[in-house]
């Protein structure tokens, strides 16, 4: 195996468990020149809110950044589409030079004339904060004339990473909490935080905790509506999804109006379970909500067992690597991939903290990599030499994928079938056994090549 | 009923675009950079631009896109770029050891003033540069521009660092294909090699982004133009440029530095542009037309004759880059189909919108026409009066699906397709699989549309 030159300052950033003591760099910034698979602030911002369906989402900036984030997530939305078009301020040369305020106002009043929206979120875009527009200004100018919350998103993609967006994010939706009645509100009642609804998710997580006798006040943002969130205030509980993007909402929320909160992962049955598991026992009070979770789990499960077994027993030994944006992810992808009997040889995330990667060392076998904020180069390195079947990532890395003949699962924005809960893991089960068993692969040179070698 | 916000009443916008038909100028800038042999496109620039055009490149030529950037912070954006570019540089060098870095600029860096070549000579003379290694540059702010403008701007740079004059004319020809896909290029080649020419086209991402499976990721896959072509292009014997907005620059450029000829043509897509590309060819080198050329003509009239029953008067909307909107609506209307509403995106200028309506002079028909339009408008139009069939990138199935009309896909980007970087649709082999799509669109829906009674075997 040919060594990668890899930079002085990155090796601090991969590990390779068993090799040495353990103490991996993260939460850096990006090294300039790197080839990095990371977003900006913007970015964060914009795919938090983005599923918010009767809010107006307007990015005040040139016409890029609305562009490449014109419907680029599928987060589903049972009524109201209004957050799948992309509305820009477009910015040229004169309005940079000049300032975009009045631009930033007008397109704000047409756009809730036309449209009604129940709120505005205009997001702040690199180049508006060099200007020095004053946003928050215009916003507060036209929520006054217009009678709707209009908030500032304070998103410029420089000040940070992808997780100072979801901070953004939550600063802005904290805006609306606490604004509505909570009145006839369930005291059995949860918020879900940090579900898109991509694909359909929040629905099925929304389901179960229906089954449950658990009310759901607001989905935090998957398929979300303003009103919801207006009164999310009134729930006993915050169920806050993966480690990133919404915690400090949660938190936000925990300070001003006592509302504890727990985290949860659905994805795979182990910790889709235990989720449901801990909302049942925080309302113990109501005894039958455990009972009923019970045979709820029970009974998701036997359902989809026979199938998942029989994907076990196709799979079972081959090699995977992850590399996702989230190391809360991680977790639960290696989980998943146990339970289907599959290796992990390589993880890695654009966004892990110092806790995450010591978890995941703890999870993983000797001799798998970890890595923080990692490049193509190194990716294709360590995947090669783990010899892995699978990858799966995001959407940047499934044509590098492909280029080395394995199969690929996208576990981040390109994907349109729902894999959280337990339908979702039997569909990441399918997706996984269709990928890695494909008849495809034996074409691939490398393979078709060991193959030869092996066989007489 | 995804666009279910548009309405058919079209009220003036002031400061608004509303579902943008363009994106901005680095997405272009590095797109055309990866069309150099073994080059990395750098982002001078804060993560987020960079990660998108990358994405957004990825998706649409389900490619392993690279691309290094300056990662700037809230540092870098008050006091200048220059120490994250001069890190950049080294870095890169160091690690990914590229042939060439060509770096562009964001709205970010233009915005605070950046002076990219001040930078790199100051590289240069700190030794970071490696000795036969370049780095070139393009100012690419999208606040001016689009996409296009991008493409057109790195192009140039192309011209404008490595063109050399100084040796003999040589009997080559230029050619610089336009911001097509990498199977048009390829096309391209496949037509001049046909004629017995001796070509340097460039950019030319043909093998690196529609390059075959290996079992290995490369950074740097065998395609693109080599540096060392690039510099023999100042002594071609002329230059053939294809789509002016796209190419126009480049070829002008090679001109005035190197005294190199151009005849700039438009996109050859259709019959009529792919023969006065194929006549200009001709024409420089002082060659024949090869016979197979004129056979693949043949084919091409053939299906046109074929066809043309079922295109007449069809009512076509386009909405694209400008180089491909003229060029194709130039096409339809020489099928006897009436284009009745063109927009682009990108900010083309008045002599371009000229050249549309003169190519929609004879259509029978009312034709709007909006340069520097967007895709909201163009679903306003077809709200007012539906047409038989739409072409356009990927956002256009939104529109095709809410008004149930036939879709054909063409231009950039197309994100939920596969086969558009392998199969061309320039020359006259491009022009038939092009009919074939058009006419399968609007027969698709014929057949759906049938009746029992109506439902033929033969159409
Ligand atoms: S800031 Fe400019 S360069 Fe960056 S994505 Fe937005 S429009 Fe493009
Ligand atoms: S300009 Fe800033 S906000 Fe927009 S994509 Fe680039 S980094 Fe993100």
């Amino acid at each position: 195996m040919a060594s990668i030159p890899i930079l002085k300052e990155r090796e601090k950033q991969i590990h390779r468990k068993g090799a040495q003591p353990f103490s991996l760099t993260c939460g850096q910034h990006s090294l300039a020149g790197v080839v990095s698979q990371r977003a900006c602030v913007f970015c964060g911002s914009r795919v938090v809110l983005y599923p918010i369906a009767d809010a107006l989402h307007l990015i005040h900036g040139p016409v890029g950044c609305a562009a490449y984030t014109w419907d680029i997530r599928g987060a589903l939305s049972s009524g109201p589409e209004l957050h799948r078009l992309s509305f820009t301020t477009d910015l040229r040369e004169k309005d940079v030079i000049f300032g975009g305020e009045k631009k930033l106002q007008r397109a704000l009043t047409e756009l809730i004339d036309a449209y009604q929206p129940r709120a505005a979120f205009v997001y702040s875009t690199c180049i508006v904060g060099i200007i020095g527009d004053d946003v928050a200004a215009v916003c507060r100018q036209v929520a006054r004339e217009k009678g709707i919350p209009v908030l500032p998103v304070h998103s410029e993609g420089f000040k940070g990473t992808k997780k100072d967006g979801y901070k953004a994010a939550c600063e802005a939706l904290f805006q609306l909490v606490g604004q509505g009645q909570v009145d006839r509100i369930d005291p059995c009642s949860i918020n879900i935080l940090g579900e898109f609804n991509i694909g359909g998710e929040a629905w099925i997580i929304k389901s179960y905790y229906e089954k449950m006798g658990v009310a759901v006040v607001a989905t935090m943002t998957g398929d979300g509506r303003v009103d919801a969130i207006r009164r999310s205030h009134g729930a006993a509980l915050n169920v806050v999804q993966c480690s990133g993007a919404m915690t400090t909402l949660a938190e936000m929320m925990q300070e001003r109006y006592g509302i504890p909160y727990i985290r949860a992962s659905y994805f795979g049955l182990e910790d889709t379970s235990k989720a449901l598991y801990d909302v049942a026992a925080h309302f113990a009070g109501n005894p039958e909500i455990m009972t009923r979770t019970q045979s709820l789990v029970r009974e998701e499960i036997s359902a989809i067992t026979p199938e998942l077994q029989q994907i076990k027993a196709a799979v079972s030994g081959k090699r995977a690597a992850i590399y996702v944006g989230g190391a809360f992810k991680a977790f639960s992808l290696i989980k998943a991939l146990r339970y289907l009997g599959m290796d992990v040889v390589l993880v890695g995330s654009q966004t892990g903290n110092d806790a995450d990667y010591q978890t995941l060392r703890e999870m993983c076998d000797d001799g798998t990599i970890i890595l923080d904020d990692a490049n193509p180069l190194e990716l294709s390195k360590y995947i090669i030499e783990k010899g892995a079947d699978l990858f799966i990532g995001g959407v940047k890395e499934r044509p590098i994928a492909y280029k080395m003949g394995i199969g690929f699962c996208d576990h981040n924005h390109e994907r349109k079938i729902p894999l959280a809960g337990y339908e979702g893991m039997l569909h990441f089960a399918r997706e996984v056994y269709r990928s890695v068993t494909s008849p495809v692969w034996r074409f691939a040179p490398t393979r078709a090549a060991a193959a030869k070698e092996v066989s007489p | 009923m995804l666009l279910r916000h548009t309405t058919s009443e079209i009220k003036e916008r002031t400061a608004l675009t509303v579902n943008p038909a363009k994106t901005c100028q680095p997405i272009g800038a590095m797109y055309a950079a990866l069309g150099i042999h073994g080059c990395m496109p750098h982002s001078h620039g804060s993560q987020g631009c960079y990660a998108y055009h990358r994405s957004a490149l990825t998706r649409h030529y389900k490619e392993p896109v690279i691309a290094a950037t300056s990662a700037f912070t809230e540092g870098a954006s008050v006091f200048g770029g220059q120490a994250n570019l001069l890190q950049a540089i080294d870095n890169i060098f160091n690690v990914y050891n590229p042939e060439v870095i060509a770096v562009h600029t964001t709205c970010l860096s233009e915005t605070i003033g950046d002076d990219i070549p001040q930078i790199v000579n100051k590289a240069v003379a700190e030794g970071k540069v490696p000795a036969g290694k370049h780095v070139i540059h393009a100012n690419t702010p999208s606040y001016v521009g689009s996409h296009v403008t991008g493409f057109a701007g790195m192009t140039k740079a192309m011209v404008d660092y490595f063109a050399e004059t100084g040796g003999p004319r040589s009997k080559t020809i230029n050619l610089i294909p336009g911001f097509v896909e990498p199977s048009d290029m390829a096309e391209m080649r496949r037509m001049t090699a046909e004629m017995g020419l001796e070509t340097i086209i460039f950019p030319d991402t043909s093998g690196v982004l529609n390059g075959p499976m290996t079992g290995k990721y490369r950074m740097y896959p065998p395609g693109g133009v080599t540096v060392e072509a690039l510099r023999r292009t100042g002594c071609s014997q002329g230059t053939v440029a294809l789509g002016r907005l796209a190419s126009g620059d480049a070829a002008r450029a090679l001109d005035v530095k190197c005294k190199v000829p151009c005849q700039i043509l438009d996109l050859p897509i259709g019959l009529a542009a792919t023969d006065r590309f194929v006549d200009t060819l001709h024409r420089m080198a002082g060659v024949g037309v090869a016979d197979s050329l004129t056979f693949e003509r043949g084919q091409m009239v053939d299906i046109i004759a074929d066809m043309h029953q079922y295109f007449y008067g069809k009512r076509v909307g386009l909405v694209g880059d400008p180089d491909q909107l003229l060029a194709l609506t130039q096409f339809l209307v020489s099928l006897d189909m009436a284009p009745v509403y063109l927009v682009t995106g990108s900010p083309a200028g008045k002599k371009y919108e000229k050249r549309l309506r003169a190519a929609v002079e004879g259509v029978p028909q009312e034709v709007k026409i909006k340069v520097g339009g967007d895709m909201y408008l163009f679903h306003q139009w077809i709200k007012q009066a539906p047409v038989d069939l739409v072409i356009g990138n990927s956002y256009v199935k939104y529109i095709a699906r809410d008004e149930d009309i036939p879709y054909v896909r063409h231009g950039f980007p197309i994100l939920d397709r596969v086969g558009h970087s392998y199969f061309p649709t320039v020359g006259y082999r491009g022009g038939m699989r092009l009919l074939e799509k058009i006419l399968d669109a609007l027969l698709d829906r014929k057949d759906r549309d049938a009746t029992d009674i109506g439902f033929e075997l033969v159409m």
